[in-house]
């Protein structure tokens, strides 16, 4: 069958076997990469994105589900060089090691913020749940998560 | 100039991991590549007794469909492992795919090569293999007595017993002298690595020449170049492995796997580029597991609480089959089980044992965290015996005097132990938390305080390569590095480390820097392609920044002579007379008279006017063997509140007070501490491969496996004490497993210290809500007399 979506702000049209899911399609499709699977579970959020600016794991979405929509991924992002306030602030608080679950976690952070401009530290822990690192025991992630909502002017 | 070493400089790693540009493998595009997807084995043991394929060769896109049998002949020998610790050690052969008998569930028994993943997936599911079952073995006590067999031919399940004993009589002198003993049993419960990226590989074969391009998520390309070029009966030279980003590894990716020689084996047979990407339920039966042992530690103290003898002896699980250094993991413990107390008497046992479960390996401090287990939790069964505060038991039999020669054999380099100590007591505010302890027992409070230490040393640096021999170790433990003057004066160092998430490329780019002067951002540091990098022994055992650092902070030394030679001859001055000072080469007492290194750099390129008998160019290459360990230690101190009517365990609070000597960059230490203080905490309370009876693994996927989220976790409280390492020019000592090392004991002996007024002195981890419920109802109904 074939789909199409706006990915990125760039519309992208392809053909899919039905159970394609959305997370296949950004990879294979589309040639994102910069979204990963760790699990088969929906249980690591490593392929966390935005579908209609919420986030979603995509590998909980078949593509044919997400026709029509309208996603960002992580390489939608930044503004060419300049890092997304949350990209900046987990550079700068070393909240990634390894860098797999990475998309993941900055993609739900983007989220979780515009649900929270003004989080406190357990919001950022309960609101990342479903996203896990194996590299940083989260101690920087949700520093990291902390200062974005600080330079994204979150206080309300 | 103020030294960039030392400053918490930003990683240069980030902005590709940030946007998604970094390629891990699965990310990596190769045009005509075959997708392989292994056919496992649900049953633990049983034999093969038909493989029928028919099926499989039907589905659209399959392109071959083969079993063990049908491989085997393309490998010259099987799997490796590289520790036979013993000349008589037991080792099964294990190839790639199974031939005849499944040892575990999990265990490959075909693969299907197709044009899509979809259809060698679908093809998978089709191929139809018929099983005998066998008796499964999985209890590790029952195992090593005898009963049924992993392995039939060999008699035993017993793989060998390796004894560390130096001076049997002062041991049994120390115990018949004692005035106190404790005798304690802990399991160390089977864990799963669970790397966030599981485990990719795509074979190459390029196209003319024989030779083939391995991309590998893995922690030691360097080895697995070696590896994979015996095992597959190709020449190594013709090989060329490249760990791309690679997604954590913690262990779990320092091996030689069945899929990476099978890709190989099956790339050279279709001279197709062949591609096998690990799911996550495979990862959990697929990839090795950790830990898995039973330890039976006794202590001697004297009437003071002076510990005079320390008697340990292992069960340790092998797993199946052994991986690359299965066998020798409980060796990298053994020397450890003093502590960090000064005790006389030592005798250690190990007996690996094989069972029908998937093989155990390496997994984050690889023998020192059941090693530190052991002591910190026998040290505070000491305390409660004796009445004594755990921290004051501690310090009155702490190692004083460094170096130190343990009654095991090893040299500690240098230490400083009372001062952790008091850091983290200071930090955890100990005395007001005893306090309020006191008051909530005395109030009857359902929620208990649990105060729980562990004072730790590792040995890391692995590692001499003399000790690595007298431990029948395949290899040795140096490290490899090459810097670079570019004639534009910009350097190019090339490390034999290869970093999965470490940031060597920010830590080594500030080794260079420092001691050539240059910006951080002038140095690019080259790694992980054997192509580019073809000597080094890879990033395990703490090793990089002590092993791998300093061999390029000694080649850039190393360039400097050089250099000096080239400056004094162009300056006209004798090369004794120059000091090298910021960047540039001064003769000493006229400091108007300098030239730079980049100058002088240009003037190697040119070649114009160099001295007699110097080469042109500037480059050094540099093997560094480490003439001895290093011992990183700290205290780290858990907080834990226990609600007694849920036996729920909450941290309150975590101090890790860690000193890793001379630190590089302060934002990485603290970064590798929180890393691995969570996932020692995990061990402690929430994680366990568990199996059932039939040796089926239950706990395969991350619903079931529980990796701590944030939530979970709470901030961490870090601190430091620097006592340089004598031992290697950096002063380093290493800090990728300290955390791991430390915390699971801190947060055991919380729970324990929560608890022992109901009587309770002992737990099995993982200690989860359930456990503790029922360990405090048990204590209840023996209190009350039932």
């Amino acid at each position: 069958m074939r789909i199409s979506m706006t990915v990125n702000g760039a519309r992208q049209e392809h053909d899919v076997e039905p159970r394609t899911l959305l997370v296949q399609f950004l990879r294979e499709s589309c040639g994102l990469t910069g979204t990963k699977v760790g699990c088969d579970t929906s249980s690591c959020g490593a392929c966390t994105i935005l579908v209609g600016g919420e986030s979603v794991k995509s590998c909980t979405m078949f593509s044919a589900q997400a026709d029509g929509a309208d996603i960002m991924t992580i390489e939608g992002l930044a503004n060419g060089d300049q890092l997304h306030p949350v990209q900046q602030a987990f550079h700068e608080n070393h909240g990634l090691q390894c860098g797999y679950c990475t998309a993941g976690m900055v993609m739900a952070t983007v989220s979780l913020l515009d649900e929270i401009p003004n989080p406190s530290e357990r919001d950022v822990r309960l609101g990342l749940e479903g996203n896990l690192c194996r590299c940083t025991g989260y101690h920087n992630i949700v520093k990291s998560v902390l200062a974005a909502a600080e330079t994204m002017g979150g206080a309300k | 100039m103020t030294s960039v070493l030392g400053s918490p400089r930003l990683r240069r790693e980030d902005p590709a991991l940030l946007t998604g540009e970094a390629r891990f493998v699965d990310d990596l595009q190769i045009s005509g590549v075959l997708h392989a997807r292994i056919v496992r084995s649900p049953m633990a043991h049983a034999r093969i007794t038909s493989i029928d394929t028919t099926a499989a060769r039907a589905v659209p896109g399959v392109v071959e469909v083969l079993t063990g049998a049908d491989v085997k002949s393309a490998f010259e020998n099987p799997l490796p492992c590289a520790w036979p610790v013993t000349e008589d050690m037991k080792h099964p052969e294990h190839w790639p795919l199974a031939i005849d008998e499944v040892r575990y569930a999990g265990e490959g028994v075909a693969v299907v090569l197709a044009e899509t993943r979809e259809a060698a997936r679908d093809a998978a599911d089709e191929v139809i293999v018929q099983y005998d079952g066998l008796p499964v073995v999985l209890d590790l006590e029952a195992a090593t007595a005898g009963g049924d067999l992993v392995h039939a031919d060999m008699g035993t399940n017993n793989s060998y017993t390796w004894a560390l004993i130096p001076d049997p009589d002062s041991v049994d002198a120390a115990f018949a002298a004692a005035a106190h003993t404790v005798k304690e049993r802990y399991v160390q419960q089977r864990l799963i690595p669970m790397a966030m990226e599981p485990r990719g590989i795509v074979v190459v074969p390029e196209p003319f020449g024989g030779q083939f391009t391995i991309y590998s998520s893995t922690q030691i390309p360097h080895i697995l170049k070696i590896m994979l070029g015996i095992t597959c009966g190709l020449p190594e030279q013709k090989l060329r492995v490249v760990a791309p980003s690679v997604g954590g590894g913690f262990g779990s990716k320092l091996n030689v796997y069945a899929e990476e020689a099978l890709c190989l084996a099956l790339a050279a047979r279709t001279r197709r580029p062949i591609r096998w990407v690990e799911e996550r339920g495979e990862n959990s039966t697929a990839t090795i597991q950790g830990r898995g042992m039973i330890q039976d530690i006794e202590l001697a103290a004297d009437a003071n609480g002076k510990i005079t003898a320390v008697r340990v002896h292992l069960l340790a699980d092998m797993g199946a089959y052994l991986q690359l250094v299965t066998p020798g993991i409980p060796l990298l413990g053994a020397f450890l089980y003093h502590g960090v107390y000064d005790i006389p008497a030592y005798s250690f046992t190990c007996t690996g044992v094989f069972t029908n479960k998937t093989p155990t390996d390496a997994y984050r401090g690889a023998g020192r965290p059941e090693a530190t287990y052991a002591i910190e939790r026998a040290v505070d069964a000491l305390a409660r015996r004796l009445d004594v505060d755990p921290a004051e038991l501690r310090r009155r039999n702490f190692i004083q005097t460094f170096p130190y020669e343990s009654a095991a054999g090893l040299v500690f380099d240098s230490g400083a132990y009372d001062g952790a100590m008091d850091r983290a007591l200071d930090l955890a505010g100990y005395d007001a938390l005893r306090k309020e302890q006191e008051e909530r027992r005395r109030d009857n409070d359902t929620t208990l305080l649990g105060i729980g230490f562990s004072s730790y040393v590792e040995m890391c640096g692995l590692a001499p390569s003399r000790v690595l021999a007298s431990l029948r170790y395949g290899a040795g433990g140096w490290e490899s590095a090459t810097v670079r003057l570019l004639p534009t004066g910009k350097v190019q160092a090339i490390t034999g480390s290869a970093p999965h998430g470490q940031g060597h490329e920010t830590s080594w780019s500030m080794i260079v820097a420092d001691r050539l002067g240059v910006d951080p951002d002038d140095v690019e540091i080259l790694h992980s392609d054997t192509a580019i990098s073809p000597l080094g022994l890879d990033t395990y055992g703490s090793r990089s920044a002590s092993v791998g650092g300093t061999a390029l902070a000694m080649a850039c030394d190393k360039v400097l002579d050089k250099a000096k030679l080239i400056a004094a001859h162009q300056m006209e001055a004798a090369p004794e007379d120059l000091e090298f000072v910021g960047g540039e080469f001064r003769v000493k007492g006229t400091p108007s008279k300098t030239m730079a290194l980049g100058a002088v750099a240009f003037e190697a390129f040119k070649a114009h006017d160099l001295p007699d008998g110097v080469e042109p160019n500037l480059e050094a290459q540099l093997t560094w063997d480490p003439p001895n360990f290093t011992f990183p230690f700290g205290t780290h101190i858990a907080v834990v509140e226990i609600d007694t009517q849920t036996g729920a365990v909450a941290l309150r609070r975590y101090v890790a007070v860690d000193d890793c000597g001379n630190q590089i960059n302060p934002l990485i230490v603290d970064g590798q501490v929180h890393g691995g203080v969570a996932q020692g905490i995990a061990q402690a309370l929430w994680e366990e491969a568990v199996y059932d009876d039939d040796g089926n693994l239950l706990t395969s996927t991350l619903v079931d496996y529980l990796v701590p989220s944030a939530a979970e976790l709470p901030s961490y409280v870090t601190d430091h004490t620097v006592t340089p390492s004598p031992t290697n020019l950096l002063g380093v000592k290493g800090i990728g497993e300290a955390g791991t090392i430390a915390a699971t004991p801190a947060v055991i002996n919380a729970v324990i210290d929560a608890l022992t007024p109901l009587g309770i002195t002992t737990i099995d981890m993982p200690a989860s809500p359930q456990r503790v419920w029922s360990a405090i109802q048990e204590a209840n109904m023996q209190r009350s007399g039932q």
